[in-house]
């Protein structure tokens, strides 16, 4: 059995990106780091594929807002062969500016019957950038990237990354679909203010999925936390668990296609 | 499209939650942060203007496109209101300010913008961003522009216009008119006119190098150019030449020829020659071996007087600044993590106590966390080590500190140019932005500096410097260069009469890409924006490297050729027109000596006079609450450390992830267990009374916190930072000289080589006739190599039952420490530094690392015992108990003396009772004692001779270490 493909994607200002290939590589997959560029040149790249990510940074700067840029040339561009590549199987994942570029393409969240996308990542509500490690309640279910509920700990670094949206029935019906796939919660799973909750997220939204539950993101780290000695609490543990939380992500990503593609 | 049928539109955002929005904020704070310099100048009080935010586009669109481009392109619909409108059409009142780029200068954002416009096939001609500040009707003009211009612009480069916006602020701007070179009529000029000359130009040059120069050109029988002039100043400026430090001295009466740094530090260096060491004091960086595939830079920079002006733009350069160090030292290297540490005034001095000119150290502070925060977060670059030190002496002149670690290729750590090289420029375009830089940073600061010396303060883009590095390690993995250096201060002038100093270089100006038009020659040799490197790049490699930096969207341009003359020249060119051509020799070597004097008296020890008494728990409240001690979270969670996913030991650790660190632990190579150390040392407070023992002390301090979390002692390196006063003053250059023996003292004795330094001299703040002078600051930063990561340690307690041991001997020191501090106490014995044992106890302590003996460690420093085991409590959530009779003394000591001096190579160490018996052996011989014990009652008690000294709640403790920084 040949190894699932993933490919990284960088863009100008991307800066996740070694990591995030390398927490993919420790899953198992064979990962390519590549600029978006070549994907624009020549979207066919992506039949190679069967994952592909958007890693953190600030692409384009964040130039007018986050992951704007980005998501507009993406959107104008490459939403065909983002879509198809979905339906026919693929799975895309956004951390961090990701999430910010992929909720902008309407990848994630379906734009409204105005063509606006009711969902956006706001600036934190204590009006600064937070690194910070945080519990997240993962719900399985629907999304391709979690295999069991749990509760895991993942690192945030972010400015923009408070979960709104326009209309507030759309926590509850996201919900109902599982697509709230990561949660702010304590140790214990239960959610609070700041800092369980570290930038104000409506619903405690952490991360989402789409429908089909193959594009997921979020604005934690999960390639940050693949070993156990990046656990920021590590030198408190008698013995190490084997692996970081956030490795489970990636292999049951790549997994997937372990048991699909032979 | 038809060209005539722009419309220059008007896209408004204003937040639907002003509460939230970060402009907003910023703007509250820094009109709280204003308030004393608009009551100096305009004698009024203002109130927060409201702050909304924009884009002016020149598009063909109509009303309908605008509205449309508007809610889905530039606003964000769940949070902003957008309205568009023709900019013809505005009608504002004369108390709005919109402050935007001067005409013809690039708007960052308009790229990027006009990229995804085109996408959305609705392309734009121009997209400039503004920011408008709405103040209350009345409010007069110069007020308002006053305000506008601490807020948002940089007169360089901003324009602010109050009311309507007239056309012609939007236009392109024009070039330079240029017919030939303006020469500066020198040969005639008596000395008192040269030193006008130098003034007035703003050259910083001394009446013996300006007559040096007079010579020069009387013996070639011509004038100077302009230019010719100004690369002669940057290459002798003290910021590039460091001529203080390096030429001769006279000290206490004796002539020392070789200067202060080879005498004491390069000679420590030497002397040691370690074989890891792979390049040390010539690069931008030192570089030491970390395995056998890849080596480590580090280099630690100063960017004092931009921040002084310009907090943030200035610390953000300085970050920016330091990365492009790395980047240029070898072939290049990968910034793993970045450090910064701060010396500012206290935050709460009062308004009326700010000398004319200044920023209210609060802003200070806010401003040059923001720019350290924005570029290392933006460029990826975990922010991973860092300090804030207060004294009021920083007042006008705070201090900056920025380094930078990088990892590269074993085999790429040197280059050199050759003879036919192509001289080419990489990354950001040349503006107007940074003129002056090095000379302005050699003189001191006045007044007046934050109003002439505008021009000098650089704007960063960290986006373009990552862009850079993406493109610069791929061409250096292809061997598509020869040489590399940075673009820092002196610009063009600097980096290309560096690297050409053998070889001789031709330069056309005016090949250089330009931010925007109407720059002379003279501007594009010696600007200093951001985000430039030049590199040597031979003529066969030049299509491929070109290909490369198109294909990541980076600008890269020959701007000329090395091999000019011989013995070398250089010469630079102007539209064809020859415009400077200096011998290299004459520029390097031409500067006459200057013999420094220095003078130091002798420091004998003063017996201690304590100040008010106060029991145990009150004083370790009081030094947990100062400034220098207490928590620094609120800073360190706007650094991203983890990026990169190297960070092993965070800055803040412990049960809740809050307990003060000794050092960061990171493993660069994601696929190996080997790791760095890093971490700081500085005290200038002990400078004050001995400026050698403070050197000692820092390098002490250093040491020990590298070593706490597992760092190898024989595998550290240190660098220098000396930040002073005005050194042309005997006393000032004499406490500089005792410190730098200080550090040779302290490195030979430790066995631990420097390997990098710099200096920043004339940090003094100049008003109506005072002065204040910076104490004499010294920053050792420290890097050490961790064999195997997971043997780290922290210094939060972890459990109940455990022994706690003190390793070091405690003396009769507290001269300068945070007892003194708290209490009003005077004089005392700073602390000296046996090396001796202190190496000896650094080993013992690295072995027990090794075989894992140790759970938690945590040096002793400001506070001395008392606040260590306060701090390791709180971080583990649990108590402590601890009987001071044992202690290991020198003489007999009070309780006082036992719980605050701030002895130097002592620990607090955590070990399971089992294991002390053999814990004790591997100390046999040095000073130690187990002093008491972890308990789960979350209590920090004291004893002595059997009577209970002190109780404390840990959750008290915290609060009040966490509470004066909490902003």
């Amino acid at each position: 059995m040949s190894k699932p493909r993933v490919l990284v994607l960088r863009a100008p200002g991307t800066n996740c990106d070694e990591e995030t290939a390398f927490a993919f590589d420790q899953a198992g997959g064979k990962t390519d780091r590549l600029h978006f560029r070549r994907l624009v040149e020549d979207p066919s790249l992506l039949d190679d594929f069967q994952i592909v990510c958007f890693p953190g940074g600030f692409s384009f700067g964040d130039d007018i807002a986050a992951g704007r840029i980005y998501s507009t040339i993406i959107k104008t561009k490459l939403a065909d062969a983002f879509f198809s590549f979905r339906d026919r199987g693929g799975l895309i994942l956004g951390i961090c500016n990701g999430f910010q570029i992929l909720l902008q393409t309407g990848l994630l969240v379906e734009p409204n019957s105005t063509g606006k996308i009711p969902a956006t990542l706001a600036f934190n509500q204590q009006g600064r950038f937070e690194a910070r490690w945080v519990h997240l309640k993962m719900t399985a279910g629907r999304c391709a990237f979690v295999a069991k509920n749990e509760i895991i700990t993942l690192p945030i670094a972010h400015a923009e990354g408070r979960f709104l949206v326009s209309d507030p029935n759309m926590i509850g019906s996201l919900d109902a679909d599982h697509r709230i796939v990561a949660r702010y919660v304590d140790e214990n799973g239960e959610p609070g203010p700041f800092p369980i909750n570290p930038n104000g997220a409506l619903g405690d939204v952490a991360g989402v999925c789409d429908e089909s539950g193959q594009v997921f993101a979020l604005m934690p780290h999960p390639e940050r936390h693949i070993s156990p000695f990046q656990h920021p609490r590590w030198t408190r543990r008698r013995t190490q668990p084997p692996e970081g939380d956030g490795l489970r992500l990636f292999r049951t990503a790549v997994g997937h296609f372990g048991k699909v593609l032979v | 499209m038809p060209t005539e049928s722009w419309v220059s539109w008007e896209i408004l955002l204003t937040p639907v939650h002003p509460e939230c929005d970060p402009d907003q904020q910023r703007v509250s704070q820094a009109i709280a942060g204003l308030a004393p310099l608009v009551r100096q100048r305009f004698s009024r009080s203002v109130d927060p203007p409201r702050a909304s935010r924009g884009y002016i586009v020149d598009a063909a669109w109509n009303q309908k496109d605008a509205d449309r481009l508007a809610m889905t392109f530039f606003s964000d619909p769940v949070t902003d209101l957008s309205r568009a409108r023709p900019v013809a059409e505005l009608d504002l009142a004369a108390t709005t300010a919109t402050i935007l780029r001067k005409p013809g200068v690039m708007d960052p954002v308009s790229d990027h913008a006009k990229e995804a416009l085109r996408a959305l096939d609705q392309p734009a001609e121009a997209v400039r961003t503004f920011h408008r500040l709405d103040f209350t009707d009345g409010t007069p003009a110069d007020v308002i522009r006053f305000i506008s211009s601490k807020l948002f612009a940089n007169e360089a480069i901003d324009q602010i216009i109050l009311g309507n916006i007239p056309v012609s602020s939007l236009s392109a701007g024009s070039s330079a008119p240029f017919t030939e070179a303006v020469r500066v009529p020198l040969r005639g000029a008596t000395d008192d006119e040269l030193l006008q000359l130098s003034k007035k130009n703003q050259l910083y040059l001394d009446q013996h190098e300006m007559n040096a120069i007079r010579e020069h050109f009387r013996s070639l029988d011509r004038d100077p150019t302009d230019v010719e002039l100004e690369t002669i100043a940057q290459t002798w400026s003290e910021h590039c030449s460091h001529k203080t430090l390096r030429g001769p001295y006279r000290f206490n009466g004796t002539l020392h020829e070789s200067g202060i740094l080879k005498e004491t530090i390069f000679h420590a260096t030497r002397v040691l020659k370690k074989d890891w060491c792979v390049s040390v004091f010539v690069d931008n960086a030192g570089i030491i071996k970390f395995d056998d595939q890849w080596n480590v830079s580090f280099k630690v920079e100063t960017h004092n007087h931009p921040s002084a002006i310009e907090p943030y733009g200035g610390s953000n350069t300085g970050i920016g600044g330091v990365v492009r160090d790395i980047l240029g030292a070898g072939l290049g290297g990968k910034p793993i993590c970045n450090t910064n540490v701060f010396c500012v005034a206290p935050p709460h001095t009062h308004d009326e106590d700010l000398p004319p000119g200044t920023l209210h150290p609060a802003r200070v502070l806010q401003g040059v966390v923001a720019g350290v925060r924005d570029y290392g977060n933006r460029m990826g670059i975990p922010t991973v080590n860092g300090a804030v030190f207060f004294d009021p002496r920083y007042l006008g002149n705070p201090l900056v500190f920025a380094g930078t670690v990088g990892l590269m290729p074993a085999d790429q750590c040197f280059g050199q140019a050759a003879a036919g090289d192509l001289i080419v420029a990489m990354g950001g375009r040349t503006g107007r932005d940074g003129i002056h830089g090095a000379t302005f940073s050699s003189g001191e600061l006045t007044e007046e500096s934050e109003v002439v010396s505008s021009g000098a303060v650089q704007i960063g883009n960290a986006i373009m410097e990552k862009k850079v590095q993406d493109v610069l390690l791929q061409a250096r993995d292809r061997g598509l260069f020869r040489a590399v250096t940075d673009c820092g201060a002196g610009g063009f002038s600097s980096a290309v009469g560096e690297m050409g100093e053998e070889l001789g270089a031709e330069v056309d100006l005016e090949t250089a890409p330009l931010k925007y038009d109407g720059l002379s020659y003279r501007e594009i040799w010696i600007s200093e924006a951001q985000e430039r490197m030049v590199l040597a790049v031979s003529p066969t490699k030049w299509d491929e490297l070109k290909q490369l930096a198109d294909s990541e969207g980076v600008e890269v341009v020959a701007i000329g050729r090395f091999g000019a003359g011989n013995p070398s020249r250089l010469i630079l060119r102007y539209r064809g027109k020859e415009v400077g051509n200096l011998s290299m020799e004459f520029l390097h070597q031409g500067r006459p000596a200057t013999v420094r004097v220095a003078e130091a008296p002798p420091r004998p020890v003063e017996a201690y006079e304590p100040g008010v008494s106060a029991s145990v728990g009150e004083v370790l409240k009081r030094i947990l609450g100062s400034l220098n001690v207490c928590s620094k979270e609120w800073i360190i969670r706007q650094y991203d450390h983890e990026v990169l996913g190297g960070s092993v030991v965070k800055p803040l650790v412990g049960v809740q992830d809050d307990g003060p660190s000794d050092a960061a632990v990171l493993r660069p190579l994601l696929h190996s267990n080997k790791g760095l150390a890093v971490a700081c040392g500085m005290n200038p407070r002990l400078g004050d009374l001995d400026p050698f023992k403070m050197a000692m002390s820092a390098i002490d301090e250093a040491i020990r916190n590298v070593v706490a979390v597992g760092g190898d002692p024989d595998r550290i390196a240190i660098l220098d930072n000396f930040c002073w006063g005005r050194t042309e003053r005997p006393e000032e250059l004499g406490k500089l000289v005792e410190a730098a023996r200080g550090c040779m003292e302290a490195a030979l004795g430790y066995e631990t080589p420097f390997i990098s330094g710099k200096d920043s001299l004339n940090n003094e703040f100049v008003f109506a006739g005072n002065k204040i002078v910076i104490p004499p600051s010294l920053l050792i930063s420290a890097i050490a190599i961790i064999p195997d990561v997971r043997q780290a340690v922290t210094m939060d307690l972890k459990r109940a039952g455990n022994g706690i041991l003190l390793v070091g001997l405690t003396r009769n020191e507290v001269g300068g420490s945070h007892l003194a501090l708290v209490t009003g106490g005077a004089k005392g014995a700073p602390p000296v530094v046996d090396t001796k044992q202190g190496r000896a106890i650094f080993l013992a302590l690295h072995r027990a690392i090794r075989e894992g003996l140790i759970r938690s460690c945590h040096d002793l420093s400001e506070g001395g015992m008392a606040v260590a085991l306060a701090e390791m409590s709180f971080a583990g959530g649990l108590g402590a108990f601890v009987e001071l009779d044992s202690i290991p003394t020198e003489g007999s000591l009070d309780d006082m003396m036992k719980l605050f001096a701030e002895s130097n190579s002592r620990f607090l160490l955590e070990v399971e009772p089992d294991q002390t018996t053999y814990l004790l052996e591997i100390f046999e011989g040095l000073p130690i004692a187990v002093v008491g014990s972890v308990t789960d009652e979350p209590f920090v008690q004291i004893r002595s001779a059997g009577i209970d000294l002190a109780r404390e709640s840990i959750d008290e403790l915290r609060d009040v270490w966490k509470k004066p920084l909490a902003w």
